[in-house]
Protein backbone atom coordinates (compact mmCIF):
# COMPACT_ATOMS: atom_id res chain seq x y z
CA UNK A 1 0.00 0.00 0.00
CA UNK A 2 1.09 3.68 -1.16
CA UNK A 3 2.53 5.86 2.17
CA UNK A 4 0.31 8.21 3.36
CA UNK A 5 0.50 11.16 5.00
CA UNK A 6 -2.15 10.81 7.71
CA UNK A 7 -0.69 7.81 9.93
CA UNK A 8 -3.62 7.13 11.95
CA UNK A 9 -4.96 3.85 10.66
CA UNK A 10 -8.15 3.89 11.94
CA UNK A 11 -8.98 6.75 10.03
CA UNK A 12 -7.40 6.04 7.05
CA UNK A 13 -9.45 2.61 7.24
CA UNK A 14 -12.72 4.50 7.11
CA UNK A 15 -14.61 5.29 4.22
CA UNK A 16 -14.59 9.66 3.56
CA UNK A 17 -16.99 11.33 1.36
CA UNK A 18 -15.80 13.21 -1.34
CA UNK A 19 -19.16 14.81 -3.38
CA UNK A 20 -22.22 14.39 -3.94
CA UNK A 21 -23.36 12.74 -6.85
CA UNK A 22 -25.90 14.79 -8.47
CA UNK A 23 -23.31 17.21 -8.86
CA UNK A 24 -20.98 15.39 -10.60
CA UNK A 25 -20.57 15.95 -14.39
CA UNK A 26 -20.70 12.52 -16.26
CA UNK A 27 -16.81 11.40 -17.45
CA UNK A 28 -15.22 14.21 -16.67
CA UNK A 29 -12.46 14.16 -13.89
CA UNK A 30 -12.91 15.98 -10.64
CA UNK A 31 -9.80 16.40 -8.47
CA UNK A 32 -10.40 16.36 -4.72
CA UNK A 33 -7.85 16.42 -1.20
CA UNK A 34 -8.67 13.63 1.33
CA UNK A 35 -6.20 13.02 3.96
CA UNK A 36 -3.85 15.43 2.77
CA UNK A 37 -3.35 13.34 -0.63
CA UNK A 38 -4.55 14.60 -3.47
CA UNK A 39 -7.41 12.07 -5.58
CA UNK A 40 -9.25 12.03 -9.03
CA UNK A 41 -12.32 11.27 -9.49
CA UNK A 42 -15.03 10.57 -11.81
CA UNK A 43 -19.18 9.29 -12.59
CA UNK A 44 -20.41 7.58 -15.55
CA UNK A 45 -24.30 8.56 -14.73
CA UNK A 46 -25.27 5.11 -15.06
CA UNK A 47 -24.40 4.53 -11.19
CA UNK A 48 -20.35 3.59 -11.83
CA UNK A 49 -17.93 5.65 -10.09
CA UNK A 50 -14.18 5.86 -10.08
CA UNK A 51 -11.63 7.19 -7.32
CA UNK A 52 -7.62 7.16 -8.02
CA UNK A 53 -4.85 8.84 -6.95
CA UNK A 54 -4.01 11.97 -8.97
CA UNK A 55 -1.97 11.12 -11.81
CA UNK A 56 -0.60 13.23 -14.44
CA UNK A 57 -2.45 11.31 -17.24
CA UNK A 58 -5.66 12.35 -16.10
CA UNK A 59 -6.10 15.38 -15.18
CA UNK A 60 -8.86 17.48 -13.94
CA UNK A 61 -11.52 18.57 -16.95
CA UNK A 62 -10.03 15.61 -18.84
CA UNK A 63 -12.43 13.04 -20.11
CA UNK A 64 -12.52 9.77 -18.86
CA UNK A 65 -14.25 6.33 -19.16
CA UNK A 66 -14.05 5.38 -15.19
CA UNK A 67 -14.30 1.19 -15.78
CA UNK A 68 -10.85 1.52 -17.50
CA UNK A 69 -9.03 3.32 -14.82
CA UNK A 70 -6.48 1.57 -13.45
CA UNK A 71 -5.36 1.62 -10.09
CA UNK A 72 -8.31 2.41 -8.43
CA UNK A 73 -9.14 3.34 -4.74
CA UNK A 74 -12.36 1.35 -2.97
CA UNK A 75 -15.25 3.42 -4.01
CA UNK A 76 -18.88 3.66 -2.42
CA UNK A 77 -22.59 5.16 -3.09
CA UNK A 78 -24.13 6.00 -0.14
CA UNK A 79 -26.41 8.57 0.97
CA UNK A 80 -26.01 10.41 -2.73
CA UNK A 81 -22.35 10.85 -2.41
CA UNK A 82 -19.19 9.10 -3.19
CA UNK A 83 -17.11 8.06 -1.04
CA UNK A 84 -13.52 6.65 -0.91
CA UNK A 85 -10.95 5.33 1.75
CA UNK A 86 -7.28 5.40 1.80
CA UNK A 87 -7.17 2.00 3.99
CA UNK A 88 -8.67 -1.15 4.46
CA UNK A 89 -12.32 -0.37 4.74
CA UNK A 90 -15.16 -2.18 6.42
CA UNK A 91 -17.44 -3.53 3.82
CA UNK A 92 -20.71 -1.57 4.89
CA UNK A 93 -21.04 2.11 6.00
CA UNK A 94 -23.14 2.87 8.65
CA UNK A 95 -27.00 2.55 8.01
CA UNK A 96 -29.50 5.20 7.88
CA UNK A 97 -32.75 3.21 6.98
CA UNK A 98 -34.90 6.39 6.03
CA UNK A 99 -32.35 7.43 3.29
CA UNK A 100 -34.71 4.55 1.17
CA UNK A 101 -38.16 5.94 2.57
CA UNK A 102 -40.10 6.43 -0.87
CA UNK A 103 -41.62 9.86 0.27
CA UNK A 104 -38.89 11.32 1.49
CA UNK A 105 -36.56 14.30 -0.48
CA UNK A 106 -33.15 13.62 -0.41
CA UNK A 107 -30.17 16.29 -1.50
CA UNK A 108 -27.10 18.13 -0.92
CA UNK A 109 -27.71 21.29 1.00
CA UNK A 110 -23.79 22.39 -0.01
CA UNK A 111 -20.56 20.94 0.01
CA UNK A 112 -18.79 23.86 1.85
CA UNK A 113 -15.05 24.12 2.68
CA UNK A 114 -14.07 25.12 6.57
CA UNK A 115 -11.38 25.73 8.24
CA UNK A 116 -11.77 24.04 11.11
CA UNK A 117 -10.84 20.27 12.16
CA UNK A 118 -13.21 17.36 11.62
CA UNK A 119 -13.98 16.47 15.32
CA UNK A 120 -14.23 20.29 15.89
CA UNK A 121 -17.31 20.36 13.41
CA UNK A 122 -18.80 17.24 14.89
CA UNK A 123 -19.19 18.31 18.50
CA UNK A 124 -20.66 21.41 17.00
CA UNK A 125 -22.84 19.58 15.28
CA UNK A 126 -23.90 17.47 19.10
CA UNK A 127 -24.19 21.41 21.09
CA UNK A 128 -27.71 22.03 21.53
CA UNK A 129 -26.71 25.25 24.11
CA UNK A 130 -25.19 27.43 21.04
CA UNK A 131 -29.16 27.57 18.94
CA UNK A 132 -30.18 30.39 20.95
CA UNK A 133 -26.72 32.54 20.10
CA UNK A 134 -25.89 31.46 16.89
CA UNK A 135 -28.77 30.55 14.99
CA UNK A 136 -31.11 33.34 16.54
CA UNK A 137 -35.09 33.07 16.19
CA UNK A 138 -34.46 30.42 13.90
CA UNK A 139 -33.22 27.21 15.25
CA UNK A 140 -33.33 29.09 19.43
CA UNK A 141 -34.16 32.38 20.86
CA UNK A 142 -33.67 33.82 24.29
CA UNK A 143 -34.86 33.50 27.00
CA UNK A 144 -35.33 29.90 26.17
CA UNK A 145 -31.73 29.05 26.65
CA UNK A 146 -31.90 25.99 28.53
CA UNK A 147 -30.62 22.35 27.54
CA UNK A 148 -32.47 20.44 29.28
CA UNK A 149 -31.48 16.76 30.83
CA UNK A 150 -30.88 14.42 27.98
CA UNK A 151 -29.51 10.60 27.75
CA UNK A 152 -26.01 9.89 25.68
CA UNK A 153 -24.96 5.59 25.40
CA UNK A 154 -22.29 4.60 23.62
CA UNK A 155 -23.25 1.79 22.03
CA UNK A 156 -20.92 -1.21 21.91
CA UNK A 157 -22.67 -3.03 19.44
CA UNK A 158 -22.93 -1.29 16.34
CA UNK A 159 -20.03 1.33 17.61
CA UNK A 160 -21.75 4.67 17.71
CA UNK A 161 -22.61 7.61 20.11
CA UNK A 162 -26.27 7.93 20.62
CA UNK A 163 -27.83 11.16 22.25
CA UNK A 164 -31.67 10.78 23.09
CA UNK A 165 -34.40 12.62 24.53
CA UNK A 166 -32.87 16.00 22.98
CA UNK A 167 -35.68 18.74 23.34
CA UNK A 168 -35.31 22.87 22.45
CA UNK A 169 -37.76 25.26 21.80
CA UNK A 170 -37.43 26.63 18.25
CA UNK A 171 -38.59 29.65 16.61
CA UNK A 172 -38.49 27.84 12.95
CA UNK A 173 -37.31 24.36 13.15
CA UNK A 174 -37.21 23.76 9.28
CA UNK A 175 -38.03 25.27 5.97
CA UNK A 176 -41.66 23.48 6.88
CA UNK A 177 -42.17 24.99 10.27
CA UNK A 178 -45.33 27.66 10.29
CA UNK A 179 -44.08 28.93 14.26
CA UNK A 180 -42.14 28.14 17.10
CA UNK A 181 -42.49 24.31 18.63
CA UNK A 182 -40.70 22.09 21.14
CA UNK A 183 -38.49 20.18 18.96
CA UNK A 184 -36.99 16.69 19.97
CA UNK A 185 -33.63 15.84 18.75
CA UNK A 186 -32.24 12.37 18.45
CA UNK A 187 -28.21 12.52 17.59
CA UNK A 188 -25.64 9.54 15.99
CA UNK A 189 -22.07 9.50 15.58
CA UNK A 190 -22.15 5.89 13.41
CA UNK A 191 -18.53 7.39 12.39
CA UNK A 192 -15.45 9.53 13.83
CA UNK A 193 -16.07 12.08 11.13
CA UNK A 194 -19.85 11.71 10.37
CA UNK A 195 -22.84 12.54 12.30
CA UNK A 196 -26.84 12.29 11.52
CA UNK A 197 -29.26 14.50 13.41
CA UNK A 198 -33.56 13.29 13.79
CA UNK A 199 -35.39 15.94 14.42
CA UNK A 200 -39.61 16.28 14.58
CA UNK A 201 -40.86 16.99 11.44
CA UNK A 202 -43.26 19.64 11.58
CA UNK A 203 -45.23 18.20 8.57
CA UNK A 204 -45.87 13.99 10.62
CA UNK A 205 -45.01 14.44 14.25
CA UNK A 206 -44.99 10.45 14.13
CA UNK A 207 -41.86 10.77 12.20
CA UNK A 208 -38.29 12.84 11.90
CA UNK A 209 -36.34 14.89 9.23
CA UNK A 210 -32.85 13.57 8.89
CA UNK A 211 -29.84 16.12 8.82
CA UNK A 212 -26.30 14.41 8.45
CA UNK A 213 -23.12 15.84 7.72
CA UNK A 214 -20.50 13.92 6.41
CA UNK A 215 -17.34 15.80 6.83
CA UNK A 216 -14.09 14.69 4.24
CA UNK A 217 -11.21 16.14 6.43
CA UNK A 218 -9.20 17.90 4.19
CA UNK A 219 -6.10 18.03 6.39
CA UNK A 220 -5.95 17.56 10.06
CA UNK A 221 -7.38 21.14 10.23
CA UNK A 222 -9.93 21.62 7.27
CA UNK A 223 -12.49 19.71 6.10
CA UNK A 224 -15.39 19.75 3.14
CA UNK A 225 -18.40 19.28 5.01
CA UNK A 226 -21.00 17.68 2.96
CA UNK A 227 -24.58 18.31 4.24
CA UNK A 228 -27.62 15.36 3.67
CA UNK A 229 -30.98 16.38 3.93
CA UNK A 230 -33.20 13.44 3.61
CA UNK A 231 -36.57 15.20 4.85
CA UNK A 232 -40.77 15.33 4.88
CA UNK A 233 -41.18 18.44 2.54
CA UNK A 234 -43.86 18.28 -0.60
CA UNK A 235 -43.78 21.77 -0.94
CA UNK A 236 -40.81 23.65 -0.91
CA UNK A 237 -38.16 24.04 -4.09
CA UNK A 238 -35.25 22.34 -3.48
CA UNK A 239 -33.38 25.60 -3.31
CA UNK A 240 -35.68 26.53 -0.73
CA UNK A 241 -34.78 23.74 1.66
CA UNK A 242 -31.04 24.28 0.44
CA UNK A 243 -31.32 27.88 1.71
CA UNK A 244 -32.64 27.06 5.25
CA UNK A 245 -29.52 24.70 5.46
CA UNK A 246 -26.93 26.97 4.55
CA UNK A 247 -28.29 29.76 6.49
CA UNK A 248 -27.60 27.82 9.65
CA UNK A 249 -24.27 26.35 8.66
CA UNK A 250 -23.39 29.96 7.69
CA UNK A 251 -24.07 30.79 11.24
CA UNK A 252 -22.04 28.44 12.60
CA UNK A 253 -19.21 28.82 10.17
CA UNK A 254 -17.58 31.36 12.22
CA UNK A 255 -17.73 29.70 15.53
CA UNK A 256 -15.92 26.68 13.93
CA UNK A 257 -12.93 28.59 12.36
CA UNK A 258 -12.24 30.42 15.30
CA UNK A 259 -11.91 27.19 17.64
CA UNK A 260 -8.82 26.98 19.83
CA UNK A 261 -6.75 25.08 19.77
CA UNK A 262 -7.99 24.14 16.30
CA UNK A 263 -7.87 20.35 16.60
CA UNK A 264 -10.12 18.44 19.43
CA UNK A 265 -8.54 18.22 23.20
CA UNK A 266 -9.41 14.60 24.09
CA UNK A 267 -7.63 14.71 28.09
CA UNK A 268 -10.82 15.13 29.92
CA UNK A 269 -8.93 17.82 31.63
CA UNK A 270 -8.02 19.85 28.68
CA UNK A 271 -11.59 21.92 28.65
CA UNK A 272 -14.12 22.00 31.37
CA UNK A 273 -17.55 21.29 30.18
CA UNK A 274 -20.92 21.73 31.27
CA UNK A 275 -23.71 19.23 31.69
CA UNK A 276 -25.50 20.27 28.16
CA UNK A 277 -21.86 18.92 26.78
CA UNK A 278 -22.46 15.23 28.14
CA UNK A 279 -22.66 13.65 24.34
CA UNK A 280 -19.25 15.86 23.66
CA UNK A 281 -18.06 14.22 26.42
CA UNK A 282 -19.06 11.16 24.64
CA UNK A 283 -17.82 11.39 21.75
CA UNK A 284 -13.97 12.78 23.18
CA UNK A 285 -14.35 9.44 25.10
CA UNK A 286 -15.31 7.75 22.01
CA UNK A 287 -12.10 8.57 19.61
CA UNK A 288 -9.82 8.10 22.57
CA UNK A 289 -10.98 4.71 22.82
CA UNK A 290 -11.00 3.63 19.35
CA UNK A 291 -7.24 5.84 19.73
CA UNK A 292 -7.92 8.38 16.92
CA UNK A 293 -5.37 11.27 16.81
CA UNK A 294 -5.88 12.09 13.85
CA UNK A 295 -7.74 16.37 14.09
CA UNK A 296 -7.08 15.65 17.82
CA UNK A 297 -4.54 16.06 20.44
CA UNK A 298 -4.54 12.94 21.88
CA UNK A 299 -4.39 12.61 25.83
CA UNK A 300 -0.98 12.31 27.41
CA UNK A 301 -0.60 8.45 28.29
CA UNK B 1 -42.93 45.89 -5.33
CA UNK B 2 -39.41 45.46 -5.23
CA UNK B 3 -38.35 41.85 -6.10
CA UNK B 4 -34.72 40.89 -5.04
CA UNK B 5 -32.49 38.03 -6.63
CA UNK B 6 -31.47 36.87 -3.55
CA UNK B 7 -28.39 34.03 -2.42
CA UNK B 8 -28.18 33.89 1.58
CA UNK B 9 -24.58 33.90 1.71
CA UNK B 10 -23.86 36.55 -0.45
CA UNK B 11 -22.71 39.83 0.70
CA UNK B 12 -23.45 41.69 -2.43
CA UNK B 13 -26.80 40.62 -1.63
CA UNK B 14 -26.67 41.59 1.89
CA UNK B 15 -25.81 44.98 1.18
CA UNK B 16 -29.26 45.13 -0.37
CA UNK B 17 -30.90 43.56 2.48
CA UNK B 18 -29.29 45.42 4.64
CA UNK B 19 -29.88 48.97 3.16
CA UNK B 20 -33.71 48.36 2.31
CA UNK B 21 -33.96 46.87 6.32
CA UNK B 22 -32.19 50.51 7.21
CA UNK B 23 -34.68 52.52 4.75
CA UNK B 24 -37.36 50.37 5.96
CA UNK B 25 -38.46 49.32 2.69
CA UNK B 26 -40.48 46.36 1.75
CA UNK B 27 -39.26 43.74 -0.60
CA UNK B 28 -39.97 40.24 -1.35
CA UNK B 29 -36.89 37.50 -1.79
CA UNK B 30 -36.28 35.00 -4.78
CA UNK B 31 -33.84 32.75 -3.75
CA UNK B 32 -31.04 31.55 -6.28
CA UNK B 33 -29.28 28.82 -5.72
CA UNK B 34 -26.35 30.27 -6.54
CA UNK B 35 -24.12 27.42 -5.23
CA UNK B 36 -24.43 24.40 -5.84
CA UNK B 37 -26.83 24.98 -8.24
CA UNK B 38 -25.44 27.80 -10.35
CA UNK B 39 -29.13 29.17 -10.80
CA UNK B 40 -27.31 32.48 -11.47
CA UNK B 41 -25.74 30.84 -14.67
CA UNK B 42 -28.55 29.18 -16.10
CA UNK B 43 -30.54 30.23 -18.98
CA UNK B 44 -33.86 31.91 -17.82
CA UNK B 45 -31.73 34.16 -15.24
CA UNK B 46 -28.75 35.12 -18.11
CA UNK B 47 -32.18 36.67 -19.86
CA UNK B 48 -32.24 38.48 -16.55
CA UNK B 49 -28.31 39.51 -16.11
CA UNK B 50 -26.48 38.62 -18.92
CA UNK B 51 -23.56 39.01 -16.82
CA UNK B 52 -24.45 36.11 -14.87
CA UNK B 53 -24.11 37.92 -11.41
CA UNK B 54 -26.23 38.33 -8.42
CA UNK B 55 -27.68 40.73 -6.85
CA UNK B 56 -30.63 42.14 -9.24
CA UNK B 57 -33.53 43.89 -8.46
CA UNK B 58 -36.88 44.45 -10.37
CA UNK B 59 -38.78 47.64 -9.22
CA UNK B 60 -42.06 47.14 -10.65
CA UNK B 61 -40.14 46.24 -14.29
CA UNK B 62 -37.38 48.54 -13.69
CA UNK B 63 -34.82 45.90 -13.83
CA UNK B 64 -30.95 46.51 -12.06
CA UNK B 65 -28.40 44.75 -11.77
CA UNK B 66 -24.68 45.40 -9.37
CA UNK B 67 -24.92 45.86 -5.80
CA UNK B 68 -23.27 49.79 -6.15
CA UNK B 69 -25.52 50.47 -8.53
CA UNK B 70 -28.71 49.31 -7.33
CA UNK B 71 -27.54 50.92 -3.56
CA UNK B 72 -27.47 54.37 -5.59
CA UNK B 73 -30.93 53.50 -6.73
CA UNK B 74 -32.27 52.71 -3.53
CA UNK B 75 -31.01 55.49 -2.00
CA UNK B 76 -32.54 58.15 -4.70
CA UNK B 77 -35.61 56.74 -4.91
CA UNK B 78 -36.60 55.37 -0.86
CA UNK B 79 -34.39 57.58 1.31
CA UNK B 80 -37.21 60.26 2.61
CA UNK B 81 -34.09 62.17 4.74
CA UNK B 82 -31.87 62.13 1.91
CA UNK B 83 -28.62 61.57 3.72
CA UNK B 84 -27.64 58.08 2.34
CA UNK B 85 -26.98 59.56 -1.03
CA UNK B 86 -27.04 62.98 -0.83
CA UNK B 87 -27.95 64.77 -4.83
CA UNK B 88 -27.50 67.57 -4.94
CA UNK B 89 -23.97 67.50 -2.68
CA UNK B 90 -20.99 67.41 -5.30
CA UNK B 91 -18.11 66.60 -3.22
CA UNK B 92 -20.09 64.23 -1.24
CA UNK B 93 -21.28 61.86 -4.27
CA UNK B 94 -17.52 62.40 -5.71
CA UNK B 95 -16.52 60.85 -2.39
CA UNK B 96 -19.19 58.27 -1.98
CA UNK B 97 -18.33 57.02 -6.05
CA UNK B 98 -14.69 56.46 -5.00
CA UNK B 99 -15.69 54.45 -1.94
CA UNK B 100 -18.39 52.44 -4.17
CA UNK B 101 -15.70 52.03 -6.53
CA UNK B 102 -13.14 50.52 -3.59
CA UNK B 103 -16.14 47.97 -2.66
CA UNK B 104 -15.79 46.55 -5.96
CA UNK B 105 -12.01 45.95 -5.26
CA UNK B 106 -13.10 44.48 -1.87
CA UNK B 107 -15.31 42.48 -3.55
CA UNK B 108 -12.55 41.19 -5.82
CA UNK B 109 -10.16 40.24 -3.06
CA UNK B 110 -11.45 39.68 0.21
CA UNK B 111 -14.78 38.06 -1.41
CA UNK B 112 -12.64 35.92 -3.85
CA UNK B 113 -10.48 34.92 -0.96
CA UNK B 114 -13.59 33.79 0.60
CA UNK B 115 -15.37 32.00 -2.77
CA UNK B 116 -12.36 29.94 -2.79
CA UNK B 117 -11.75 28.69 0.79
CA UNK B 118 -15.77 27.72 1.33
CA UNK B 119 -16.92 27.20 -2.34
CA UNK B 120 -13.98 26.36 -3.99
CA UNK B 121 -13.49 28.65 -6.92
CA UNK B 122 -10.38 28.22 -8.98
CA UNK B 123 -8.96 31.89 -7.49
CA UNK B 124 -5.25 32.45 -6.93
CA UNK B 125 -6.21 33.02 -3.30
CA UNK B 126 -2.67 34.13 -2.57
CA UNK B 127 -3.47 37.29 -5.17
CA UNK B 128 -6.49 37.59 -3.40
CA UNK B 129 -5.69 38.12 0.50
CA UNK B 130 -2.56 40.31 -0.49
CA UNK B 131 -4.70 42.70 -2.27
CA UNK B 132 -7.08 42.80 0.41
CA UNK B 133 -4.87 43.37 3.44
CA UNK B 134 -3.63 46.19 0.92
CA UNK B 135 -6.78 47.48 0.30
CA UNK B 136 -8.05 47.04 4.32
CA UNK B 137 -4.42 48.98 5.15
CA UNK B 138 -5.67 52.10 3.14
CA UNK B 139 -8.98 51.72 4.67
CA UNK B 140 -7.69 51.51 8.57
CA UNK B 141 -6.02 54.64 7.89
CA UNK B 142 -8.45 57.02 5.97
CA UNK B 143 -10.33 55.75 9.06
CA UNK B 144 -8.19 56.31 11.86
CA UNK B 145 -7.28 59.55 10.26
CA UNK B 146 -10.95 60.33 10.06
CA UNK B 147 -11.47 59.39 14.06
CA UNK B 148 -8.76 62.02 14.87
CA UNK B 149 -10.90 65.14 12.76
CA UNK B 150 -14.23 63.46 14.00
CA UNK B 151 -15.47 61.90 10.69
CA UNK B 152 -16.61 58.33 12.08
CA UNK B 153 -18.48 57.27 8.56
CA UNK B 154 -16.49 56.69 5.31
CA UNK B 155 -17.24 60.00 3.76
CA UNK B 156 -17.00 63.26 5.13
CA UNK B 157 -20.26 63.72 6.18
CA UNK B 158 -21.90 63.15 9.80
CA UNK B 159 -24.18 60.44 8.80
CA UNK B 160 -23.62 57.42 7.39
CA UNK B 161 -23.96 56.89 3.40
CA UNK B 162 -24.24 53.84 0.92
CA UNK B 163 -20.48 54.05 0.91
CA UNK B 164 -20.19 52.26 4.56
CA UNK B 165 -23.28 49.89 3.47
CA UNK B 166 -21.15 49.15 0.01
CA UNK B 167 -17.76 48.52 2.07
CA UNK B 168 -19.21 46.45 4.85
CA UNK B 169 -20.19 43.23 3.93
CA UNK B 170 -16.96 41.77 2.75
CA UNK B 171 -15.32 42.94 5.49
CA UNK B 172 -17.22 41.60 8.10
CA UNK B 173 -16.71 38.33 5.94
CA UNK B 174 -13.21 38.17 5.56
CA UNK B 175 -12.09 35.77 8.22
CA UNK B 176 -13.66 33.26 5.97
CA UNK B 177 -11.25 34.06 3.34
CA UNK B 178 -8.77 34.07 5.83
CA UNK B 179 -7.50 37.01 5.95
CA UNK B 180 -7.94 38.21 9.90
CA UNK B 181 -8.50 42.08 10.72
CA UNK B 182 -6.67 42.16 13.77
CA UNK B 183 -4.41 44.69 12.84
CA UNK B 184 -7.26 47.29 11.77
CA UNK B 185 -8.33 48.71 14.76
CA UNK B 186 -9.98 51.61 13.18
CA UNK B 187 -11.85 49.26 10.74
CA UNK B 188 -12.68 47.01 13.53
CA UNK B 189 -14.46 50.19 15.64
CA UNK B 190 -16.00 51.57 12.15
CA UNK B 191 -17.78 48.49 11.21
CA UNK B 192 -19.51 48.41 15.42
CA UNK B 193 -20.51 51.83 14.36
CA UNK B 194 -22.74 50.28 11.53
CA UNK B 195 -23.81 47.13 13.51
CA UNK B 196 -25.45 50.08 15.56
CA UNK B 197 -27.19 51.81 13.29
CA UNK B 198 -30.78 51.28 13.36
CA UNK B 199 -32.55 48.99 11.31
CA UNK B 200 -29.43 46.99 11.63
CA UNK B 201 -29.85 43.48 10.17
CA UNK B 202 -27.23 40.37 10.46
CA UNK B 203 -26.14 37.35 7.29
CA UNK B 204 -24.71 34.33 8.27
CA UNK B 205 -21.50 34.86 9.40
CA UNK B 206 -21.72 38.51 10.51
CA UNK B 207 -23.00 38.59 14.22
CA UNK B 208 -24.57 41.75 15.86
CA UNK B 209 -22.93 44.09 18.39
CA UNK B 210 -22.63 44.44 21.75
CA UNK B 211 -24.09 47.86 23.63
CA UNK B 212 -21.84 50.12 22.67
CA UNK B 213 -19.70 51.12 25.95
CA UNK B 214 -21.20 54.40 27.64
CA UNK B 215 -18.34 56.97 27.15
Amino acid sequence: MAKTRCTDQVILNLWHPLAALSEVKPNVVVDTILLEERLSYAVDGKGNAAVWRDRADLIEGSTVDVATVADQLPVKHAYGYIWTSLGDPQADLFPIPEFDEADRRRLNAATIGVNVSAPRAIENFLDMGHFPYVHTDILGAEPHTEVKEYDVEISVDRDEILATRCRFFQPMAAATASGGADVDYVYRVPHPFCSVLYKSSPLDESRRDVIAVFLQPIDQEHVRAHMMLCLLDEDNEDKVIKRFQQTIFGQDKPILENQFPKRLPLDPRAETPIRADKSAIAYRRWLSQKGVTYGVIPAAT
Amino acid sequence: MITLYDYELSGNCYKLRLLMSMLGVDYKTVPIDFYPGREHKSEWFLKINPLGQLPVIDDDGLVLRDAQAILVYLASKYDPSGTWYPRDEAALLGEISQWLAFADGITGTASAARLHDALFYDFDVEAARVGAHRLFRILDEHLWFGEQEGRIWLCSAAHPTIADIACFPYIMLSEEGGIPRQDYPAIRRWCDRVKRLKGFMVMSGVFPAGPAKAA
